[in-house]
């Protein structure tokens, strides 16, 4: 196809419909929010169960939440990517072969997920335990003392509790996550990052499309920002402003 | 004293065990895998590893000195300056860092070939190497993040500090060297063994770019010899170790500038 991209107008080639490259970046958006959104999630789910942990169980578990969130903390997510994509499908086959199951595929998507959840779930885990170190013990013991069920006392006292301290932590975390997905084109997953470079490569307009990827993180990131902000003020109402 | 504490820490029963057992399997590791490769590409993993430590290193310096300005700037205004700065700091802090190297790389490399009298100017040959846009990248990506930290330290020293020495009839310029800064850069001090860390996770991006870091020497290693655990293992023990020394270089500086106060 010999379209002359060269000669076209930015909105041209911004357009959402062929020749235009519009619809492949917001393709790619929509593929980087989702491994950001599950990502996100799976952290938040090994932050709760690590903070918990990390809290009351014994010295040794407690130290091996503190390696996992030392190594992941000192460990580039670039490397952690490398190992998801090229060691992790190679060992889990290797130990489903060694059981007798068949082998499995991972494909770029999960693997995608796991990285960021894992690495989300490090972060989460510290910004959920200092969240819960400021949920008064008194408050516990009361819902205790009335035979209240753990799950009903989590999510009747602490979690309302500890929401307003977490919540400026877990919003970081979430921008973290949507710009941690760019990552993800150095090992050729297309999400957004390697939408607009191979959108660039094949129109040769590399500072416009490179741009406009830049513009549509830029706008995930201040929308979210404003819809953290809107949170925040519902999990602070009724709460004294100093 | 605090040596003597960190001992005695060290050596409760499970953390021996668990000493113990982690030496085990790294002893393991090391007996049983297959590290032939190392002593081929040690001159090619020291090289790289300098190049990783100069774009941290002078990334952080230049950085850290145009933060001070950008979060100065947001406290005192004038107006349009501060109004520049926050735009600066959003936009860094609201993209990939990932993506800001392309920009910089492949989107603004494509054009300086079009920018009439460039070519001839002392600036071109480094404009053809990629080093410089990877330095660049890593610079203003701290600059932003620690532009908005310096914004919260220096908003964050006391007025009354600030109003002693107004009233001394010190000259603004010397407050700031003499009061507000080194007050701010002390607030600063315990987050920014942190900020580091992030730094030095991010200069692996330059692998993308055509910087030959560590981190590219060992996609190189993996390609050549067809080796997947031991190379991305060793990688994995390099930044370890390079962080550890950051985190450990910063406590010193921690526990130096506060004995002094």
């Amino acid at each position: 196809m010999a379209t002359a991209y060269r000669d076209m107008s930015a909105s041209e080639l911004l357009s959402l419909t062929p020749p235009g490259w519009g619809g492949v970046l917001l393709d790619g958006l929509i593929v980087s929010l989702q491994v950001a959104l599950l990502g996100y999630l799976i952290g938040l789910c090994i932050g709760l169960v690590g903070a918990t942990l990390k809290r009351s169980g014994g010295p040794v578990i407690r130290d091996l939440m503190s390696v996992y969130t030392t190594l992941v903390r000192a460990i580039p997510e670039l490397v952690l990517i490398l190992l998801a994509y090229f060691a992790m499908p190679e060992l889990v086959n290797a130990l489903l072969t060694a059981a007798g199951q068949p082998r499995i595929e991972i494909n770029g998507f999960v693997a995608g997920v796991l990285v960021i959840g894992f690495v989300q779930g490090a972060y989460a885990t510290e910004v959920l335990r200092g969240a819960m170190a400021s949920v008064p013990v008194g408050h516990i013991e009361a819902a205790q003392s009335f035979g209240m069920h753990p799950w009903r006392i989590f999510h009747r006292i602490t979690l309302p509790e500890l929401l307003p301290s977490a919540l400026p932590g877990l919003s970081n975390l979430w921008l973290i996550a949507t710009k941690d997905t760019a990552l993800l084109a150095v090992v050729g997953f297309t999400e957004l990052t390697l939408a607009a470079r191979q959108a660039a490569g094949a129109t040769k307009h590399h500072f416009l499309f490179l741009m406009a990827a830049g513009a549509l993180y830029l706008i995930v990131t201040l929308l979210s920002a404003q819809l953290f902000r809107v949170l925040e003020n519902r999990a602070n109402r009724g709460a004294r402003h100093v | 004293m605090s040596d003597r504490m960190f001992l005695k820490d060290l050596l409760k029963p499970h953390r021996i065990a668990m000493a113990a057992v982690a030496g085990g399997l790294t002893l393991l590791l090391a007996i049983n895998m297959d590290w032939s490769w190392m002593p081929k590409y040690t001159p090619d993993i020291l090289r790289a590893l300098w190049i990783t430590m100069a774009l941290l290193a002078g990334s952080i310096v230049i950085g850290f000195l145009l933060a001070v300005p950008i979060g100065l700037v947001q406290v005192t205004g004038p107006r349009p300056l501060s109004l520049l700065a926050k735009t600066f700091c959003t936009l860094i802090r609201g993209t990939p860092i990932l993506l800001q190297m392309w920009v910089l790389y492949y989107g603004l490399g494509s054009l300086f070939p079009y920018l009439p009298g460039l070519r001839g100017s002392w600036i071109w040959p480094f404009l053809i190497e990629s080093w410089p846009y990877a330095l660049v990248a890593l610079t203003l990506s701290f600059a932003g993040y620690e532009g908005e930290v310096m914004r919260g330290a220096f908003k964050g020293v006391p007025r009354g500090e600030l109003e002693a020495a107004r009233a001394m009839g010190m000259h603004p310029l010397t407050i700031l060297r003499r009061i507000w800064l080194p007050r701010a850069v002390q607030r600063v001090l315990p987050t920014l063994g942190g900020e580091l860390i992030l730094q030095l996770k991010a200069t692996p991006l330059v692998a993308t770019i055509a910087v030959v870091d560590i981190y590219a020497v060992f996609g190189r290693i993996r390609q050549e010899t067809f080796i997947t655990y031991e190379p991305l293992l060793m990688l994995a023990l390099i930044y370890l170790l390079l962080a550890g020394s950051i985190t450990f270089a910063m406590r010193l500086l921690e526990m130096k500038l506060s004995a002094s106060r």
